[in-house]
């Protein structure tokens, strides 16, 4: 009950003085450049940069699937930027729904298989698993495509299985890296429509786009450039 | 995520590609199947070649008399009376042999004449079918009496009783007074095809002198030792200290020699199929090593959501085991069924332990282990944003 007031009370998403250095050869590439980014609950953050900007760096970072070369990075209440491994491999279970842009479904697993994944790794017990696994594939509307494969689903339908997959957990962040890049445009509006209607539920989103066209449905955009973050004026509300 | 979960995870994986399952699980199937029939082989062929000594007899010692200048024999009532000599010894039959002619009418069989006292049937094991075995009275007065051994008896008198009839042998008139019970043959020949007379009469048919031969039965297995001590200092008073004259035989030394050698041979053999399991082995994590390779995305996504480096680990751990335990599994069924196949299309004996059946699935599983654990922690140290960019 206390860390949920506190978690309220502070933002979900508070990045101080972040940077990333690679070194190739000889030279060094600071991928990320002393970035500092705070998202609170229920935002709807749209992270936008052309390729190479180092938004991919920036949401692996956030992602906790890379830890960063320096900075503070403080995540529901908790500073996570020196943390191992494992630890890092809880945190993204409990913490993080991942949307990827390839859907990134194990595709010799069922949908509802794919969505108990992450339960199944938690250590949710089977019965409660398959509840919440269902649960997520009927808020997505796919409670008829239950056992179906990945191969047997749209592409529009897979995304939601993705979907469904990052609310299971029921996570206080859904992190989705350009969801509609491998959908057409129909299926891609949407998709972006189920997004902002999660967030309309209280779902916090941060959204990492190189289409303006999709970041301008989130609530605030922020530009990055060559590792640099610029925070732009808030999209329509 | 519990074991049972990876359990599950892995069979839904082998199964899902199951023709390669099978091909990789192949060289663990052909050890084990290789190590159980030809374990089996061996471990029959030491208990046949075990039950054929124990068919002599057991506890049983041969005192054979090569003598000392012309005295190459020795008296029989000298040899049986050794059993009051020597402590421990239970029965004594000294014995003659010489092959001859036995007729009966108009047919005749070639046999080996036993010229023995009383004790021959317990020394050597044989029982009487029907009539009486030699007795000492027999031997007191020279009876001119004959024990016909089970396939002379039926040669000589097909379905017939031959108690109460008379045979020739070496053209002496010879009453029949029993017939012995079926015996079989072993290292030393046919035990059936025999003719048993009383040890005084068979050296007057073939007029020799004294007997080159002593059965001996101890009483216990602990008095062997004892035993060929005691006979080998009587018999050395009676040679005058001349040891080359006389060799005392024990049976149980015989034994452990052939059973040391076939002991030897089914090890041999097991090492050999023991090779082709580690080989299998091997075929095993070559697979594994593809399999990751080939599972780097997936690997990446579950890591992505969640999944620690020890679920990985366990995952591709376990379906190594998996695959190599069914292998093992399969191997056992295929290795029974080939030595009773091979047992009855050679007419080999055969024998199964469970402790080797157990050690050869426990050996399959722990090559699972061996070598999955290279895979797996391979799978395991994969960095998640690396593998989700592996295409």
């Amino acid at each position: 009950m206390a860390s949920k007031q506190r978690a309220s009370s502070e933002a979900l998403i508070r990045i101080r003085n972040l940077n990333k250095i690679y070194r190739m050869g000889g030279e060094t590439l600071n991928a990320l450049d002393n970035v500092s980014l705070t998202v609170n609950e229920g935002d709807f953050v749209a992270i936008v940069g052309p390729s190479g900007s180092g938004k991919s760096t920036l949401m692996n970072v956030i992602g906790c699937l890379d830890t960063p070369s320096s900075g503070e990075y403080w995540l529901d209440g908790e500073e996570i930027s020196r943390l191992r491994e494992n630890k890092l491999a809880e945190i993204r279970n409990r913490k993080i729904g991942f949307i990827f842009q390839g859907f990134n479904l194990l595709t010799k697993l069922t949908a509802i298989e794919n969505v108990e994944l992450p339960l199944v790794y938690r250590g949710v017990p089977a019965k409660q698993r398959r509840q919440q696994a269902i649960e997520a594939l009927g808020k997505v509307g796919l409670a008829d495509r239950v056992h179906h494969r990945p191969v047997e689903l749209s592409g529009g339908q897979q995304q939601r299985v993705a979907i469904a997959r990052a609310l299971a957990g029921n996570p206080p962040i859904l992190l989705a890296d350009e969801p509609t890049g491998a959908l057409d445009t129909k299926t891609g509006v949407e998709v972006m429509g189920f997004i902002r209607e999660l967030n309309s539920l209280g779902h916090t989103i941060v959204l990492i786009t190189h289409d303006p066209g999709i970041s301008r449905q989130a609530r605030r955009i922020v530009r990055i450039q060559d590792g640099r973050l610029n925070e732009e004026e808030a999209g329509p509300e | 995520m519990s074991v049972f979960q990876a359990f599950k995870m892995a069979i839904k994986s082998i199964l899902s590609n199951k023709l390669r399952s099978l091909l990789t699980m192949l060289g663990i199937i052909i050890g084990v199947t290789a190590v159980i029939s030809l374990v089996a082989l061996g471990q029959g062929a030491t208990k046949s070649v075990t039950e054929q000594v124990r068919s002599l007899g057991t506890n049983l010692l041969t005192v054979n008399i090569l003598g000392r200048g012309s005295a190459n024999t020795m008296d029989a009532g000298e040899a049986a009376a050794l059993g009051e000599e020597v402590e421990g010894i239970q029965y004594v039959a000294p014995a003659n042999t010489q092959n001859a002619t036995v007729k009966f009418g108009s047919s005749s069989e070639s046999v080996s004449i036993v010229g023995t006292n009383a004790d021959y049937a317990h020394v050597r094991e044989y029982e009487v079918a029907s009539g009486r075995f030699v007795a000492q009275i027999d031997l007191d007065v020279y009876q001119k009496v004959a024990v016909l051994g089970y396939t002379t008896a039926t040669d000589l008198f097909g379905f017939a009783d031959p108690v109460g009839e008379y045979v020739l042998i070496q053209g002496t008139r010879y009453k029949v007074v029993g017939v012995l019970a079926e015996k079989g043959s072993s290292m030393t020949g046919s035990n059936d095809e025999v003719v048993i007379i009383p040890e005084t009469s068979f050296e007057r048919l073939f007029k020799t002198k004294g007997v080159r031969t002593i059965y001996v039965q101890v009483e216990t297995t602990e008095q062997m030792d004892a035993v060929v001590a005691g006979l080998e200092k009587s018999l050395s008073n009676r040679f005058r200290g001349n040891t080359s004259s006389y060799r005392v035989f024990n049976q149980s030394d015989a034994l452990s020699a052939l059973t040391s050698v076939s002991d030897t041979l089914t090890l041999a053999l097991a090492g050999i199929a023991g090779i082709s399991l580690l080989v299998g082995g091997i075929g095993i994590m070559n697979i594994m090593l593809v399999s990751v390779t080939e599972r780097t995305r997936e690997i990446g996504i579950r890591k992505a959501i969640g999944a620690k480096k020890r679920d990985i680990l366990i995952q591709f751990l376990i379906e190594a085991i998996v695959l190599s335990g069914l292998g093992g599994l399969l191997g056992i069924g295929i290795g029974v069924g080939a030595a009773q196949g091979a047992s009855s299309a050679f007419n080999m004996d055969i024998a199964f332990s469970a402790n080797v059946i157990l050690i050869a699935f426990a050996f399959s599983v722990g090559i699972g282990v061996a070598f999955g654990m290279f895979p797996a922690n391979k799978a395991a140290k994969l960095k998640p944003i690396d593998a989700l960019r592996f295409e």
